[in-house]
């Protein structure tokens, strides 16, 4: 086989410049085939996804809204090490760590916990690396479909503590639902 | 003339402008309708139920952009362009017979604005001076985008008005008449000019493309060479105007389509229904069969802009000079040569 008539994809079509005769210059015959084509395409399935009515089905792997674990005592688990922060390719990630007193036992789990935790959701790709970098399996990147809300001030965007931490009954849920298992 | 007809006939021609400005107006929902089912998509649906509000949506929209002028010596010129395209598009209606009578009041109403004996003559005028909304327009934007649209319009409405009235020609010769009344008369049941001239409808319906500015032919405003062409420098409701004048032609050049060669609003089985249920179901039928058959062409026309991509401006040419005009004449010629074998026969 020569190397011109070589096609990898299975649909290369020789080019042809011949001349046109005088009923192909009308252009009729195949003005009247695209019409079919196209009329074809009328009463096709549409593909459109009407988008606040109906979304999109996500993939297995898709991430979305990250979350700061509790354990099963409802505490939190993140120490503040920096690593996500560290393995964050877009620097999304800032945080102030702070020792945990005697009497904040029952909130944080180990001795030192981010008293700040931020996350600039206009840098963040969703690349999930925080979650792999995090040693105390602290940060998660959920299944949850709801987008970051559009707004005029940058400030809406990062995403503090109030936001990032899982709620307490929600961890409640789980240590019940653990158990009775 | 007595005060009645001039009521009448005022009545008559508000209706049709209005029905005309109703018809453009949702010929450009129809278009983004179609364009999107052509393409798999849903196409606007979002104002009103199914998208039917959008036309006042867009109307409203372009209402409330800025009035821009651009630095032009010929602000007169540059108003007077949308003007000419918008009322000689409506211009056209004056003459088309758009049923044949109605019977209101023991009036006999004739259903046409004003039957002059040579209505065609009349459409092709307005016609040849609707290029000069487009001309004007293009010269007065100071602006060599505008200029060379509006010099690829005139010269492309020139040459395919030649072709246009060639194609005429043969169709003059079979009916004797200039007027669309008489022509629309002959055409009784399934009388229909299509089927004696096959070759002559199709020319006409090729130079209609080429007429009303519609793809293949609308290199007057290719976006992709020259930014908007003649309306680049309109903004608000005068650039709304042109738009909208490109619909109101479509829907008149439908008209006249389906008057001249589809039997305009005559109907297989017309005779019948006249004389059992009388005379105006009959014509309210044949204004209906009308509008479904110029709905078809409407149709047509967003179709074909759907499928077929835009000729070069040579490509054009030739089609025109070297295709369409030669066809027109090889068609005369036959049409002359049967006429006068069938009267000698
Ligand atoms: S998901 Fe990726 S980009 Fe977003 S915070 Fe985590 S590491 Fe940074
Ligand atoms: S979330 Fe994980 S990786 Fe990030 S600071 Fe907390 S413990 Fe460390």
């Amino acid at each position: 086989m020569s190397i011109e008539t070589i096609s990898l994809s299975g649909r290369k079509k020789e080019v042809s410049n011949k001349k046109m005769n005088f009923w192909e210059s009308l252009y009729l015959v195949a003005i009247v085939k695209g019409l079919f084509i196209t009329i074809r395409h009328l009463f096709t399935r549409k593909v459109t996804i009407k988008y606040p009515e109906q979304t999109r089905e996500l993939s297995p792997v898709y991430r979305g809204q990250h979350m700061l674990m509790r354990d099963e005592e409802g505490r939190e688990r993140c120490t503040a090490c920096g690593l996500c922060a560290l393995s964050c390719p877009a620097e999304a990630i800032t945080m102030t760590a702070e020792e945990r007193k005697p009497e904040e036992k029952h909130l944080y789990r180990e001795e030192k916990y981010a008293s700040v935790y931020e996350i600039n959701m206009l840098r963040c790709i969703f690349c999930g690396l925080c979650e792999e970098a995090c040693p105390k399996q602290a940060i998660y990147l959920t299944k949850s479909q709801v987008m970051v809300k559009s707004s005029g001030k940058r400030e809406d965007f990062i995403f503090g503590k109030d936001k990032l931490v899982m709620p307490l009954d929600m961890a409640i849920k789980n240590t019940q639902t653990k158990a009775a298992n | 003339m007595d005060q009645a007809l001039i009521i009448e006939k005022g009545i008559f021609i508000v209706a049709v402008f209005a029905i005309t400005m109703l018809m453009a107006m949702y010929s450009t929902l129809a278009e983004r309708k179609i364009a999107a089912w052509l393409q798999d998509r849903i196409g606007p649906n979002r104002a009103g139920k199914g998208g039917i509000l959008q036309p006042l949506a867009d109307g409203l929209k372009l209402f409330a952009k800025e009035e821009f002028f651009p630095n032009t010596p010929n602000k007169f010129l540059f108003v007077v362009g949308p003007a000419i395209s918008m009322s000689m598009a409506l211009m056209t209606s004056a003459v088309i017979p758009w049923g044949d009578r109605l019977e209101i009041f023991g009036r006999t109403v004739i259903l046409q604005a004003t039957d002059i004996d040579v209505a065609l003559l009349y459409v092709f005028g307005v016609l040849s001076v609707s290029v000069y909304g487009i001309m004007i327009g293009g010269w007065a934007s100071n602006n060599k985008f505008s200029l060379m649209s509006a010099m690829r319009a005139s010269s492309q409405m020139i040459s395919y008005e030649v072709a246009m009235g060639l194609s005429i020609i043969a169709l003059l010769m079979m009916t004797g008449t200039l007027s669309l009344r008489e022509i629309a008369a002959q055409q009784h049941g399934m009388d229909w000019n299509v089927f004696y001239q096959p070759v002559g409808f199709l020319i006409f319906l090729v130079c209609s493309f080429a007429e009303t500015n519609r793809t293949p032919f609308d290199l007057a405003e290719c976006e992709a060479e020259l930014i908007g062409g003649y309306h680049t420098e309109y903004s608000s409701m005068k650039m709304g105007f042109y738009l909208f004048a490109e619909y109101a032609s479509m829907f008149i050049s439908s008209t006249i389509l389906v008057v001249l060669y589809f039997g305009g609003y005559n109907y297989p089985g017309m005779d019948w229904v006249e004389a059992n249920w009388g005379v105006n179901p009959a014509n309210i039928i044949g204004i209906a069969v009308l509008f479904a058959k110029l709905c078809f062409f409407i149709f047509f026309y967003m179709w074909v802009r759907w499928t077929v991509p835009r000729f070069r401006y040579d490509q054009l040419m030739r089609l025109g000079w070297k295709t369409l005009i030669p066809l027109a004449i090889a068609n005369i010629i036959i049409t002359g040569v049967v006429i006068l074998l069938a009267d000698n026969a």
